[in-house]
């Protein structure tokens, strides 16, 4: 059996590469990869915690944050076309009408 | 049962008084703002004659209770009135003198921008100094202590954009704080060991103790302490040298506060306390001691002033030693009587010299002065029975109630007699004095017609600049108030004539209630204090021998008087050079006393620099400044460089903030991990 350890770095290793990802790339819908990379390794680390104690709670948790993602990848990409509509840009930092 | 006197109405009509003159008076005319001022402090002693007449048939001591104040536990202080003999004398005095002292101010402040003002502040006085001798018990005594207190600092201070009167008024306010500490903290003793301010149930828990002779003991401590409270307000030694200072104030308030009324409290508190100091003869020994210095001292210093009101200063300060040292071996009712008569003289004198000052413009040095005795009749005639009262030359009021003190004095011990008599001389000297200088020979101002060469004068200084030249009568709204205190000054000692002198001592059988001696029967010196002078000496077999032998003292006093008035004849009037030669023989003396034996300067170099100066470096530049300010600054500034640094995170880019917090919790996390390994 592959100890649990091993998730919990792969978990902990997609989780850092969503988090660079959001600091480092400018485009919206790399930022918005990046956060379903994020929450991709947090899922696998529910998942794996669920295998190793036999409790059905952490599969239950993951799809709820699929449920969540998937609401949120259907309302961002809404906001992220609606973005290019009027701003014909996807770069983050153009998109700072509200900045001071 | 007693009938209702409504004390209370004597205090509150001079303060409604105070406070019609206070809110209105700059608005109405002089003449409203006197009528208020006249009416409310007549009214005040018309009540208080009234209560006269009804004394003889009331039951002692009438008390009369007020309201509530405190209540806490067993311990309870109320506005209470209390009357007695005492009360009643100096019910009188203040209502009396300082009704006339009002009529005075009228003529004398009525050029006075500030008219309303001090009739508002000498009403506000009366109130005060009538709750002082009207209170049942210590802690309303103090209210009127320390209110009599504020009327004389802002009196004293009245013409305060002159800086000397200021400071004056604020030195007298200090000194006498100085003396309300130990007040105070005799206060706080009685509270502690009897649990009460009210003077009947204080007393009634000390009268069965006996006497504290060996060892200090607890009343022997509030007795003192008590003491350091009179000596603050009435002026002795040590706390003495606010009273000369206190003359910058207009003269009519010299004549009622600082003669007349509120000096004298001192000796009104030592003697209602008397029930304590018969049980304490070590304080008793402070005080007779104390005074008689006192006496002593302040009448040296007044044979060198030259300022009219200044000489008149240190001779109160001197009379009211005279009292303590009455006080001080047991013959209450004795420095009491003094008390009144002085208040009549020694008003009258401050009066007269008001008006002095007031005819020859402003001018208060007795150099300048000098043949007014034509000009000034009235003045001249009430002065002069004003300083024959002073002196003691027999039949007028001070020599009954000087020689009552000095012959109470010798009987406690032949020093204090001494030094009495020795005082009495020099009082009767300088007051002499200064009625040579003044009434006599030229006059030497330059407003004279006579064309005297104008020397590096300013008359006319300080107050009212009065738009008139040559000098003049004063008006008779302030001759009237001379004339009759010029009565009192004469027939006032006749209600305390002496045994030996032929009187039955009226006022001390008056007072004999409120002083009886409250000691076991065996201790015969306060008894002798207590009862008649001559009659009822109770270690006198003789009465006969007494009696002349008091008569051969009087003898000596009247003696001593007299030889006063003839060493200032000889020196003010026969030869009036005479005294620069003497001067010019003991200069270093002259110059100690003319210098006030540079008590003033002893006392700043002392007592003042040091705490200015450590009050500058240490409390000021040292602690207020580097400690409390600078830690308040310190927080601002090092807040505000934080801040500076740190408002950089707040960019308004959001990955940055987000960085942060992938940053923040990296560290948390990491702490985590290394917190559970290390555990």
């Amino acid at each position: 059996m592959v100890p649990i350890s091993y998730y919990l770095v792969l978990s902990g290793l997609l989780f850092a590469c969503g988090v660079c990802g959001f600091l480092i790339k400018r485009n919206i819908i790399t930022i918005f990869m990046s956060i379903e990379l994020m929450l991709n390794g947090v899922n696998l680390s529910f998942v794996a915690f669920a295998a190793h104690w036999h409790q059905l709670a952490g599969q239950v948790f993951v799809f709820f944050v699929m449920v969540v993602a998937a609401a949120e990848a259907a309302v961002g990409l809404a906001i992220i076309i609606a973005v290019y509509r009027t701003r014909e840009t996807l770069n983050v930092d153009q998109v700072n009408l509200l900045k001071l | 049962m007693n009938p209702d006197l409504k004390l209370w109405l004597i205090p509150i009509l001079p303060l409604a008084g105070a406070a019609v003159n206070g809110f209105f008076g700059g608005k109405s005319s002089r003449q409203a703002v006197t009528i208020v001022g006249l009416f409310f402090s007549g009214a005040a002693f018309a009540w208080a004659l009234g209560v006269a007449f009804r004394f003889s048939s009331l039951e002692l001591p009438y008390q009369e209770y007020l309201a509530h104040w405190i209540r806490s536990g067993n311990f309870s202080v109320d506005f209470a009135f209390y009357l007695d003999q005492l009360s009643l004398v100096m019910l009188l005095v203040v209502t009396g003198v300082g009704f006339l002292i009002h009529i005075y101010s009228v003529g004398y402040m009525w050029d006075d921008p500030g008219y309303y003002r001090f009739f508002s502040y000498l009403n506000l006085f009366m109130f005060f100094m009538l709750t002082l001798v009207l209170a049942n018990n210590y802690l309303l005594m103090f209210i009127g202590w320390e209110g009599v207190g504020l009327a004389s600092y802002l009196l004293i201070g009245f013409w305060f954009t002159k800086d000397s009167a200021a400071s004056a008024g604020k030195k007298a306010f200090i000194v006498n704080r100085i003396g309300d500490f130990g007040f105070l903290i005799g206060l706080f003793l009685l509270i502690q060991h009897f649990g009460s301010l009210t003077f009947t149930q204080v007393f009634d828990q000390i009268k069965p103790m006996s006497p504290e002779t060996a060892g200090a003991g607890l009343l022997t401590a509030i007795g003192i302490l008590l003491l350091v409270g009179a000596c603050g307000k009435s002026a002795q030694i040590p706390l003495y040298v606010w009273l000369p200072d206190a003359m910058e104030g207009p003269t009519p308030v010299s004549a009622l506060i600082h003669a007349a009324t509120m000096v004298t409290a001192g000796v009104y508190m030592v003697s209602r306390s008397h029930v304590i100091f018969e049980r304490a003869p070590i304080a008793l020994t402070v005080v007779a001691v104390i005074g008689t210095l006192t006496a002593f001292f302040a009448a040296t210093i007044g044979i060198a002033q030259t300022d009219i009101k200044k000489v008149l200063a240190y001779s109160t300060v001197s009379q009211l030693g005279y009292m303590f040292m009455a006080c001080g071996v047991g013959a209450f009712s004795a420095g009491i009587f003094h008390l009144m008569t002085h208040a009549f003289f020694k008003g009258l004198l401050f009066l007269a010299a008001g008006s002095v000052i007031h005819a020859v413009g402003g001018e208060q040095d007795m150099r300048r002065m000098g043949g007014l005795r034509t000009k000034l009749p009235w003045t001249f005639w009430t002065m002069t029975a004003a300083t024959l009262a002073i002196a003691g030359i027999p039949g007028l009021a001070g020599f009954f109630s000087k020689d009552e003190i000095l012959w109470r004095a010798y009987q406690a011990s032949w020093a204090y007699w001494l030094v009495g008599v020795v005082t009495a001389f020099i009082t009767s000297f300088y007051m002499f004095r200064l009625w040579f200088m003044t009434f006599f020979g030229e006059y030497r101002g330059e407003a004279a017609g006579h064309g005297a060469p104008a020397h590096d004068a300013h008359a006319g200084h300080g107050h009212g600049g009065h738009g008139h030249g040559g000098v003049h009568e004063s008006p008779k709204v302030m001759v009237i108030p001379l004339a009759i205190l010029a009565v009192l000054s004469v027939i006032g000692g006749y209600v305390g004539v002496p045994g030996s002198l032929g009187g039955n001592n009226h006022f001390d059988h008056f007072l004999g209630p409120v002083f009886r001696s409250t000691l076991p029967a065996e201790n015969s010196q306060t008894q002798v204090g207590e009862k008649g002078a001559t009659e009822q000496t109770t270690e006198g077999t003789e009465p006969k021998e007494s009696a002349s032998k008091e008569l051969m003292f009087t003898g000596i006093s009247v003696a001593a008087a007299f030889l006063g008035l003839a060493l200032a004849w000889l020196l003010y009037y026969r030869s009036p050079d005479l005294p620069h030669r003497i001067v010019q023989r003991i200069a270093g003396l002259y110059e100690v006393v003319c210098h006030k034996y540079y008590v003033d300067e002893i006392y700043a170099s002392l007592i003042v620099k040091p705490l200015v100066n450590g009050s500058t470096s240490i409390l000021w530049q040292g602690v207020d400044r580097k400690v409390i300010d600078d830690t308040v600054n310190n927080a601002a500034d090092g807040a505000r460089h934080v801040s500076d640094e740190v408002r950089h995170m707040q960019s308004g880019n959001l990955r940055s903030y987000a960085g942060w917090v992938a940053a923040g919790s990296a560290v948390l996390i990491a702490y985590m991990i290394w917190w559970g390994v290390e555990r």
